[in-house]
């Protein structure tokens, strides 16, 4: 179960992921993992709290470098690029942060409108063409002149994401998209994120610990904890699994693999110590 | 003591690296004015009223102090001069830096800060942008230019201050305070003026968009900065105003 299926040829992997290593510090976050992305897929990268999710978002994105393995992306290795390859390739990888890190000095028109303002010469006319319809895809074109703090977390997720696809990404990553979200937003952002899959052509990387609102809409999944990929399929293999981390994760279990509590000493030992000492 | 010695230097280097790549992105921030006009607006425009009313009253304590020491040599005639070369070539530009320092360096330091906690560099790093062109080069150039302005602002009224309490309060003639003035101020000493305001304009606005890009990402991270902002743009800007000094008046 640890490996991927193989069966799709190398040019439908959008990010390939090998062997790679990753030290924070003298801290281990990843040893040897192993993640492929299909074309047009909805892949969930999912585990506990403090596995490196976030760092392998990072990794795919060229913020950090691997100690050692390769990360490719669009059939590049991300660690040759130089600076403005690494530009380049952003240019073609949309993401959505986990608070939707909206500009907080521009509008929510403007916010949308940011990229492509820097990035192209639109005529206004087109441009605002084009941000309102991202709006519109998002269900927030009423809300263009409000101000980022005006927004709840879910629109503001939303608002994010219309910044997100309004230059036409080949790949989406979504960083948690659906913590602190109430069941609605959940629902409208888990939608969103099919949708605009679907409809866009868009491949997407969902990194997420929400096992229920990922595992409906992942077509792939990977479990990552202690720096590998310890499970990977769709979410009905994942459901049968009989691993135990992998059941502890996806039953959210207190105590398994995973220890319920900190390491610590021998609690009675303690106890006894400080009845001593009063 | 040898620890807080090497970790100055090593944030004096860290500083002048950073300002590098300041510099750098600073070209092509040059070609955007719009972004540089709106930074000049923001520490320039809204630190206009607490600069005015500083600049009046240390105007008028100049006036008064100034008054009373000439008069013991019998010459409250040169008030006028006295007061004009102290605004002009030290309390202009310092005190118009430390209160810049507080206002507009401390608002630049969190804004950046707060931009860094919630991610926004980080995002605008993602849709390849540079923050550092789009971002921190036009508040750098903004605070330059803003500054010299807010110390122009703050000697014609400080020398209105002082013309108040001397002639008004205090009796000096009218014509002599502003006759002698004329006679004695030259263009040499307004370029000085000039020349501190700028150099303490890089200074302050340097070390607040530092601040503010290092800045840790929690709240309490920008705290710390804001304080460390305030701190050293007042250091710096006292140090360096003493270098300034020497270098004019042995030149």
């Amino acid at each position: 179960m640890a490996e991927a299926p193989q069966d799709k040829s190398a040019q439908d992997r959008v990010v390939d992921v090998r062997g790679v290593h990753y030290l924070a510090g003298s801290h281990a976050i990843f040893s040897d993992l192993n993640i492929s992305v299909q074309r047009g897929s909805i892949t969930a990268v999912m585990g506990p709290s403090g596995t490196g999710k976030t760092t392998l978002l990072r990794l795919i994105t060229g913020q950090v470098q691997p100690a050692s393995g390769t990360v490719e992306v669009f059939g590049q290795d991300v660690a040759t690029l130089d600076h403005k390859g690494v530009f380049a390739l952003r240019k073609r990888v949309g993401m959505l942060f986990q608070n939707g890190a909206l500009l907080t000095d521009l509008d929510v028109f403007e916010n949308v409108a940011f990229p492509v303002r820097e990035h192209t010469k639109l005529p206004e006319p087109l441009l605002q063409t084009l941000v309102v319809s991202k709006l519109q895809a998002v269900g927030l074109r009423g809300a263009a002149h409000l101000m980022p703090q005006q927004l709840s977390g879910g629109m503001a997720r939303r608002v994010a994401l219309a910044r997100a696809i309004v230059m036409d990404p080949e790949v989406l990553i979504y960083d948690e998209p659906f913590v602190g979200l109430d069941p609605i937003s959940m629902g409208v952002v888990c939608r969103l994120i099919r949708q605009l899959n679907d409809a866009l052509g868009i491949t997407s990387i969902v990194v997420s610990h929400d096992v229920q609102e990922v595992g409906s809409i992942a077509d792939q999944s990977y479990i990552i904890a202690g720096g590998k990929v310890i499970a990977s399929g769709s979410s009905e293999q994942l459901q049968h699994s009989t691993e135990p981390a992998v059941r502890q994760f996806l039953q959210g279990e207190a105590d398994g693999p995973v220890p319920f509590h900190y390491p610590a000493g021998d609690y009675h030992q303690q106890l006894l110590q400080l009845v001593r000492n009063s | 003591m040898s620890n807080s010695i090497t970790d100055t230097l090593s944030k004096l280097g860290k500083v002048t690296l950073f300002l590098g790549q300041v510099l750098r992105a600073s070209a092509p921030a040059l070609l955007r004015p719009r972004l540089i006009a709106q930074q000049v607006y923001n520490c320039g425009a809204r630190s206009l009223v607490i600069i005015m009313l500083c600049g009046l009253f240390v105007g008028m304590v100049l006036g008064l102090q100034g008054y009373d020491l000439l008069a013991r040599f019998g010459s409250e005639s040169a008030l006028g001069v006295a007061a004009t070369l102290g605004l002009l070539k030290e309390l202009g530009p310092v005190v118009t830096a430390l209160l810049f320092a507080g206002r507009a360096g401390t608002s630049l330091t969190s804004e950046i800060g707060l931009m860094r906690a919630t991610d926004q560099l980080t995002a605008m790093q993602m849709m390849a942008v540079d923050p550092l062109r789009r971002v921190i080069a036009p508040r750098f150039i903004g605070g330059i230019i803003a500054m010299p302005l807010l110390a122009a602002v703050f000697n014609v009224i400080g020398i209105f201050g002082a013309q108040l309490v001397g002639v008004t309060l205090m009796g000096v003639d009218q014509g002599t305070f502003w006759s002698q003035m004329q006679g004695a101020v030259g263009l040499r000493d307004v370029n000085e003026g000039i020349v501190k305001s700028m150099a303490f304009g890089v200074i302050c606005s340097l070390l607040a968009v530092y601040e503010g890009y290092h800045t840790e990402p929690t709240a309490a991270g920008v705290g710390l900065a804001t304080t460390r902002t305030v701190v050293a743009s007042s250091v710096m800007t006292l140090i360096v105003d003493y270098m300034l000094t020497a270098a004019f008046i042995k030149g």
